[in-house]
């Protein structure tokens, strides 16, 4: 490896609710930005640069916001960059954090997304500004229909993630939705919004932020709390409508996939793997993201998920956060798979920690399901990856 | 920080700035990444990274840069990101990324079109949403504040603003994708009405749709394929308070300090190409980067002949490069700025070998 090593020695989130209006822009970023810095035991003065990201300006309102936060993130006199790859945001912001620390270009560095839905109408954003839009849902529908055809998924599959992603988000104070008394009952009788998602198997709006703090390789040793190192990164992005595409398995996100575990050393996802954060909005991307990053073999995925394999305590437990299902501050969401992959790692996952975690994956998507980004993090900068 | 990477420009191209371009952001920008990639040599599907900058605010819809990906071809699918920035900072995205030594070639770009809504309603959505965006701050009126302050700092008079202009048009008349050129009478230019005094017309950009891509290679792949490299020496960039009541207007503290880091003040600039977008935005900056009477300043005609927002920063770096790739000059300058009144500026160091 001819990069520096790069530590999360930091993380931080806000309470994620569907309207923070205790909160500003200013005050929200800021929430999650100073629980990173205190988690990494640091003040403002050690950081040298900021990376923020978020999905479109539009959804709130404000044009290139980073130049109005510059303040509040104590970026004055600092240099800033504002990322944005539709969904994916999140996990790109992450990464190109981690990028200025591998480059050597700095030793410490802040990274910090949010979205804050209350504040704007992200159907409206989604459908571009213009009328008749069909929501995210309304994209992603005829694409779950058909892995459901081609698997031969039973229907049950999708709502059985939607009552397992939202159980662990109980476990997760800072989780979004509070749902302990949901059942697959329940989510069945919920109103169908886009076949085959009914309500309670779509995310929430959220208002929420996630920060980090990320370091060069003497930083993750004399951290004060255990660090996360990052072992990969992975970005691709693909146009998003062409003929022949195939939009349940898009080719990015297995070459995003691929690219990610051969950098790491990773040769059995499902094995050398302890714990994965996805980036899930609805159910059913459970077991295709499963498939679509080679995790689990072609109709394997939904398998995995029937046999209880994802859940908390099964031996791959997907989303042990919540998830998306739970949270979905949009620009953030990203950064949260990222984050709370880095805790697991570090041990700091709290009630919903799975035990004895060394090696997490991360994932975001965005666009068309065309935008890809993932890391691999690990408690040891050079694990045996059994 | 540790050594650098020796990285290089090896390939850059613009479109033709227009006041309203006729083709989408997509279609203007197809033939500009198709140039750069033409005079690099690089085929595109051996390039390792691309980032891209531009804005979704300027087209009036989300995820505006989503359909960019058109322009760049990318399938198979690519390494690929992008920042809601000028072009300069996915340059600088994209030099960082190239310091990791896994990939020797990285693909820029910024584009915007600015014609299809009006500035005076747009940009006052890029101040602080609760204390100055109501207040309707609208760039040129903000700038006039500057340009007040500087006048009655006794930093510059209206009459050296007007000979920035004149010059500016004069040199753009050289410069193919130049929008407003021409020889023009100083004391005519004086004569005009104010639009936002102290600014008069020629004090103020023009509002354009453009584009520029540049390509980037490490040493030893710009050595293979390029006969003369202009090497990136030095890059950074910096942020200020957003409050412009906060600031010093009649100075510019991110670019010094973004220069300084970058090494401009550490051997003599001979060309500097300058995101000046208002006349009296030139003798700041060129203060805060210790430009002497000796350097060229924008001999391309800079902002004020053609500013493609998002793109104008990266075309001012690709200028620069020019100036050694073909001018033959042995260490220049290129400059890009975000914000209002210069709130956020990258200064990015360029020599031959």
């Amino acid at each position: 490896m001819s990069h520096e090593p790069c530590a999360i020695v930091g993380f931080g989130q806000t309470k994620h609710k569907k309207r923070r209006d205790d909160l500003s822009l200013p005050g929200l970023v800021r929430e999650a930005a100073e629980r990173a810095l205190d988690d990494a035991n640091m003040t403002w003065t050690d950081i040298e640069a900021v990376v923020i990201g978020k999905a479109p300006d539009p959804f709130e309102g404000v044009m290139m916001p980073e130049l109005s936060l510059a303040d509040a993130l104590g970026a004055v006199g600092k240099p800033m960059m504002r990322v944005h790859t539709a969904g994916s945001v999140g996990g790109s912001t992450s990464i190109v954090a981690s990028s200025l620390i591998m480059a050597r270009r700095h030793k410490r560095v802040l990274t910090v997304a949010y979205e804050k839905q209350s504040e704007g109408n992200a159907q409206w954003g989604l459908a571009g500004g213009r009328s008749g839009g069909m929501g995210a849902g309304g994209i992603f529908a005829p694409w779950m229909q058909s892995y459901i055809r081609a698997s031969g998924a039973p229907e049950h599959i999708g709502w059985k993630v939607a009552v397992k992603d939202r159980l662990n988000a109980t476990k997760n104070p800072y989780a979004h939705l509070q749902l302990p008394d949901i059942t697959i009952e329940k989510v069945r009788e919920s109103p169908m919004l886009w076949a085959p998602i009914h309500f309670l198997e779509s995310c929430p709006s959220s208002d929420g932020a996630a920060a980090m703090v990320l370091t060069d390789e003497e930083g993750g040793r004399a951290a004060s709390k255990p660090p996360a190192w990052v072992l990969g990164t992975a970005m691709r992005s693909e146009l998003g409508s062409f003929p022949g595409r195939d939009t349940v398995r898009p080719q990015a996100g297995v070459e995003c996939a691929h690219m990610l575990y051969d950098a790491v050393g990773i040769t059995n996802p499902r094995e050398q793997i302890d714990v994965a954060e996805l980036y899930v909005p609805f159910s059913w991307y459970e077991p295709m993201w499963l498939e679509g990053h080679d995790i689990a073999g072609p109709g394997e995925g939904w398998k995995m998920v029937d046999s209880g394999e994802t859940e908390l305590t099964g031996s791959f437990p997907v989303n042990p956060s919540g998830g998306v299902l739970s949270s979905n501050p949009i620009g953030a969401s990203g950064m949260l798979r990222f984050g709370e992959a880095a805790q697991q790692v570090r041990g700091e996952a709290g009630e919903h920690q799975v035990p004895g975690a060394k090696v997490a994956l991360a994932q975001a998507y965005g666009g068309a399901a065309q935008y890809f980004a993932m890391w691999i993090v690990s408690s040891e900068l050079h694990p045996s990856l059994s | 920080m540790a050594a650098l990477k020796d990285v290089a420009i090896i390939g850059y191209a613009q479109a033709r700035n227009e006041r309203r371009a006729q083709a989408t952001e997509v279609q203007f920008l197809f033939p500009v990444i198709n140039e750069a990639l033409e005079m690099s040599k690089i085929p595109r599907r051996e390039i390792g990274f691309t980032c891209a900058g531009s804005c979704d605010y300027l087209s009036g819809q989300t995820f505006a840069f989503v359909m960019n990906l058109e322009a760049v071809g990318a399938w198979p699918p690519i390494s690929e990101s992008h920042v809601e920035m000028d072009g300069a900072w996915a340059l600088y995205e994209a030099w960082v990324r190239l310091q990791h030594e896994d990939i020797d070639t990285a693909l820029v770009f910024g584009s915007g079109k600015s014609s299809p809504g009006p500035p005076a309603e747009i940009f006052p959505l890029q101040m602080d949403p609760y204390t100055l965006t109501p207040l309707g701050l609208d760039p040129v009126s903000i700038a006039a504040i500057q340009g007040r302050a500087l006048l009655d700092a006794g930093k510059v008079t209206e009459r050296q603003m007007a000979e920035i202009a004149a010059r500016s048009r004069r040199d753009a008349m050289k410069n193919p994708y130049a929008q407003v050129t021409g020889d023009f009478d100083v004391d005519e230019l004086l004569a005009q009405p104010y639009i936002a005094a102290p600014l008069r017309m020629h004090d103020i950009p023009p509002i354009s749709d453009g584009a520029c891509a540049v390509v980037l290679a490490t040493a030893e792949k710009a050595r293979e394929v390029c006969e003369r490299p202009a090497w990136i020496r030095g890059i950074d960039h910096r942020i200020e308070a957003h409050q412009p009541g906060m600031r010093d207007l009649t100075t510019s503290v991110s670019t010094r300090l973004a220069g300084d880091a970058a090494g401009a003040r550490s051997a003599p600039i001979e060309v500097a190409e300058l995101s000046a977008t208002f006349t009296h935005q030139e003798p700041i900056l060129c203060e805060a980067l210790g430009l002497g009477d000796d350097v060229a300043i924008n001999p391309s005609g800079g902002a004020l002949a053609a500013n493609p927002v998002m793109a104008v920063g990266l075309a001012r770096i690709a200028e620069a490069a020019k100036q050694i790739v073909e001018g033959g000059h042995g260490r220049t300058v290129g400059h890009a700025t975000s914000g209002m009144c210069l709130q956020q500026n990258l200064v990015c160091v360029l020599e031959s070998d």
